[in-house]
């Protein structure tokens, strides 16, 4: 088909080409956020609100972030079992990679309040701005990859099946996912635990 | 079956498939615009819209230069002055350079690769909506802004009219907090700034993606990444640009924003905030940016230079590796724009030091220019001069810039006119004269008709006078110390004559694009017949019938060198001359007949409501977030982002398996859902 003669001289899907391209836009986004944070953790608070490093529950959040690095561990099953064939197996661990990411942001919730009846909020201290605003945003991002993978589900639930052209949204959902997991794996390390 | 077999001299117009999701099916009126997915139609509508514009924002200029015209002119006021400068710049920059480089971009990309579509061309669609709403939204700042300004105002219509120009955003383009916080800007002026330009950028950032994508992968057989035409080349080089500077200037936005509308302390000195933040993030942004604007330029006029030279383009690997190591430097250097912000010395040396080594790659650029032309046989067409132009006033604004890299030669200058000269000088005297050098170039591939050679070199002329007689002036009266942004002078400071004389350089530039405007509307009906390659052109786009069939290219065309259809035209004699083939005759014809009439079956994406609805319900949002303290602006986030996500999962819904069949390769089946594809198919 001659139409074919056009597409892909790299080799590499059109769409999963662009999502590379968007995820290493988003890798700048996240690096300004990031930036942010370390400019203003250095410097000094008013009275009466606390350093990041006084409140932070690093066992919650390792607890938390172990939850989102299983669900990548899932993502890659859910598309195996596609490649597979195994269409239930898919299903299970769509939903199962939606659960954890829904448990790592109820976790991030939780967290959120704890800091704010702890003294930190939005408007306290720059420190707490940037920190609020990057993991909120990284929060976000994780809502957004929930709502792909349960439209996968709900398509999957629907037809019966995901067919072999739906498989390439399970692999661009499940990239987008890795790359959410491995941004919290650097927001947890530089602003977490690196005093 | 979804597709449909029509006839190739009929626009296409597809049978819409059956499910609940219909496609419009129309391609033409109204609704074909609103719906079109076609790479060539949307490169049209951001051509129109950067157009209007550049329209309005000229028109803000000269309202600041009647301001300016005399001493102590009460024609403005502060207030008025303010907005006027921050929204001609913003408007240049934002909403007509860069969608008018989209709009070469859209159009040109496909054609010169050798394809028939861009990769996504939804996700085009949707970018060009993005924009147009985003841009509607910074605008209409004018009618629902407050800023916060004394109302009131000297201009002829009244108060109201008055206190409206005054009300539009009024920190400058480049938005300095903290006199771009809500203590210093009251009202919304800001926060329809700040919105407006997240959602511009939003449209740009998609569209880097899209030629990205459609660059590597959509290439015709042979088109090998080093025999692309150089404006392709650009193009890359802009979308990576594009690529890894909006997410920057995206982050400093939503800070600015969060700061004005949800007590975030970034850059809120009294706070613990740090102003000069804003000033590093925006111009890690804006350094980029300035590529941003003249490398699409820069490619344009790598076109048309050889054209009309009738050589091939000198040093063509040099042009492009000095684009991408422009580019690459690009992001080295913005402390510049810093360096009366208090940096310490060592990073004024560092980032003197690097804005230097960005006259390299340019002069090596400027110098390949030089060398196409040398030797050459000259034709002196319209767009030929635009573009020499360009690179004669390039070159002034480029030195005048290289004395902003040595730090204390900057210190005096920053804030006084000779910046504003020096940045006019690229970015009019460069950016905007090739892009005028593209519009004629291109004229007759957009119209099949060609324009008047004569009114064009009028315009030319007139606007090649009124750009030095405004900005060369600009030089001598920042030496004299006639500050920026600041709306009245005194007539002791012994500014009258030059003031006088840039005032009416603006106005001769005004009446050069009404003579634009005259030429290209009377001609797209009433100019002479284009007939087929006018220019006698070397690259592949220039291969095609005009104007362009919907489908582009009937087959698909092979590639076998640089400028492929040059040498399919002419070869060498033994002195190295170029001569004729002798076929040239019968590869012409071959051309053009074979253009017109498609042989096989051509797959085009079919037209699609949701990139439409995409942006309205982003503008939608943006009030929202604008009027979130009103008691309307919660639901208007709702509708907003209801009517964006009910667009998407539209989208995603679409059929997908049963429309599908074996064209999976075309690789217009972007974000979930799959295009419905319309079989254009020979009859006779």
């Amino acid at each position: 088909m001659s139409a074919h003669a056009i597409g892909e001289s790299t080799g590499v899907e059109n769409r999963k080409l662009g999502m590379w391209f968007f995820l290493s836009s988003e890798f700048l986004f996240f690096g300004a956020l990031i930036t942010n944070y370390m400019l203003f953790k250095g410097r000094d608070l008013p009275a009466g609100v606390p350093t990041p490093f006084g409140i932070y529950d690093i066992p919650f959040t390792s607890f938390s972030s172990f939850v989102l690095l299983m669900s990548s561990l899932t993502m890659v099953l859910a598309h195996h079992a596609l490649h597979e064939g195994d269409q239930r197996g898919t299903r299970t661990w769509l939903l199962t990679t939606a659960g954890l990411g829904l448990t790592f942001l109820a976790g991030q919730f939780f967290e959120f309040s704890e800091f704010y009846l702890k003294g930190a909020g939005l408007s306290v201290a720059p420190v707490w701005s940037s920190f609020f605003v990057l993991t909120g945003f990284h929060g976000a991002h994780v809502f957004i990859g929930v709502l792909m993978l349960l439209i996968l589900f709900s398509t999957s639930v629907r037809n019966g099946e995901l067919s072999e052209a739906h498989g390439l949204n399970v692999e661009l959902v499940g990239l987008y996912w890795h790359f959410v997991d491995i941004i919290w794996i650097v927001i947890f390390t530089v602003v977490y635990l690196i005093p | 079956m979804a597709t449909t077999a029509i006839p190739p001299q009929e626009d296409s117009a597809p049978s819409a498939p059956t499910t609940i999701f219909r496609r419009p099916s129309s391609t033409e009126g109204f609704w074909g615009w609103v719906t079109t997915t076609d790479h060539k139609k949307i490169g049209i509508m951001y051509g129109y819209t950067a157009f209007v514009f550049f329209i309005i924002g000229g028109i803000e200029a000269l309202l600041i230069r009647v301001q300016l015209a005399v001493p102590d002119n009460s024609f403005l006021s502060a207030a008025e002055y303010n907005a006027a400068f921050t929204m001609h710049a913003t408007i240049m920059v934002f909403l007509f350079v860069m969608p008018m480089a989209a709009a070469f971009f859209n159009y040109l990309l496909p054609l010169m690769i050798g394809a028939r579509d861009v990769a996504f061309p939804r996700m085009n669609a949707v970018s060009y909506w993005i924009f147009l709403f985003g841009a509607i939204f910074v605008s209409s700042s004018f009618l629902f802004g407050t800023s916060g300004a004394p109302v009131g105002g000297n201009l002829p219509g009244g108060a109201e009219w008055a206190s409206r120009l005054g009300s539009a955003p009024n920190g400058g383009w480049f938005g300095y907090a903290p006199n771009s916080l809500d203590q210093f800007s009251t009202g919304t002026a800001m926060d329809y700034w700040s919105i407006g330009l997240q959602v511009v950028g939003i449209a740009s950032l998609i569209s880097a993606v899209n030629f990205i994508s459609t660059i590597l992968n959509l290439r015709a057989k042979g088109m090998k990444l080093l025999r692309m035409p150089v404006f392709v080349w650009m193009t890359f080089v802009v979308a990576f640009l594009l690529l890894f500077s909006l997410p920057i200037i995206a982050v400093a936005l939503f800070m600015v924003t969060f700061d004005r509308n949800f007590g975030t302390l970034f850059f809120d000195a009294t706070g613990g905030g740090d102003p000069v933040l804003w000033q590093h993030l925006f111009w890690l942004f804006g350094h980029p940016e300035v590529y941003i604007l003249i490398l699409p330029s820069m490619g344009l006029v790598s076109e048309v230079l050889p054209t009309f030279s009738r050589k091939p383009l000198f040093g063509y690997a040099a042009v492009v590796f000095a684009g991408a190591a422009i580019a690459f430097l690009g992001f080295g250097v913005w402390a510049h724009h810093m360096f009366a912000s208090g940096i310490t010395p060592v990073a004024q040396a560092a980032f003197g030091l690097a804005t230097m080594t960005i006259a390299v790659p340019t002069g090596i650029k400027i110098f390949n220019w030089l060398g196409t032309m040398w030797g050459g046989k000259i034709r002196f067409t319209t767009p030929m001069l635009f573009a020499i132009g360009f690179v004669s006033l390039f070159v002034i604004g480029g030195l005048s810039g290289v004395t902003h890299s040595v730090v204390p030669s900057d210190w005096q200058q920053t804030d006084t006119y000779y910046i504003v000269g020096h940045f006019h000088y690229v970015l009019f005297g460069g950016a905007v004269f090739g892009l005028f050098a593209g519009l004629y170039y291109y004229f007759p591939m957009l119209t099949g008709k060609m324009f008047s050679e004569r009114l064009g070199k009028l315009h030319f002329w007139l606007m090649f006078i009124g750009m030095n007689l405004t900005f060369g002036p600009m030089h001598w009266l920042g030496l004299q110390g006639m500050p920026r942004r600041t709306w009245v002078w005194v007539e002791e400071q012994g500014l009258g004559f030059w003031n006088a004389v840039v005032t009416a350089g603006a106005f001769t530039i005004a009446l050069s694009v009404l003579i634009f405007m005259i030429n290209w509307m009377v001609s797209r009906r009433r100019g002479d017949d284009a007939g087929f390659d006018p220019w006698d052109a070397r690259t592949l786009e220039w291969m095609l019938p005009l104007p362009v069939p919907v489908y582009n290219w009937a087959k698909i065309p092979e590639v076998r060198r640089l400028d492929e259809f040059w040498h399919r035209k002419y070869t060498e004699d033994e002195d190295g001359r170029a001569v004729r083939r002798e076929d040239y005759d019968a590869v012409v014809a071959q051309l053009e007949e074979e253009g017109r009439n498609p042989t096989e079956e051509i797959e085009l994406p079919d037209p699609s409501y949701f990139p439409f609805l995409v942006g309205l319900g982003i503008m939608i949002l943006a009030y929202g977030v604008v009027y979130l303290d009103r008691g309307f602006g919660l639901p208007l986030v709702v509708i907003g982002l209801l009517t964006m996500v009910g667009s998407f999962v539209g989208w995603s819904v679409e059929p997908l398996e049963e429309h599908h069949g074996d064209h999976d390769g075309h690789g217009h089946d972007d974000g979930g859902g799959d295009v419905v594809e319309t079989e254009v198919v020979e009859t006779s």
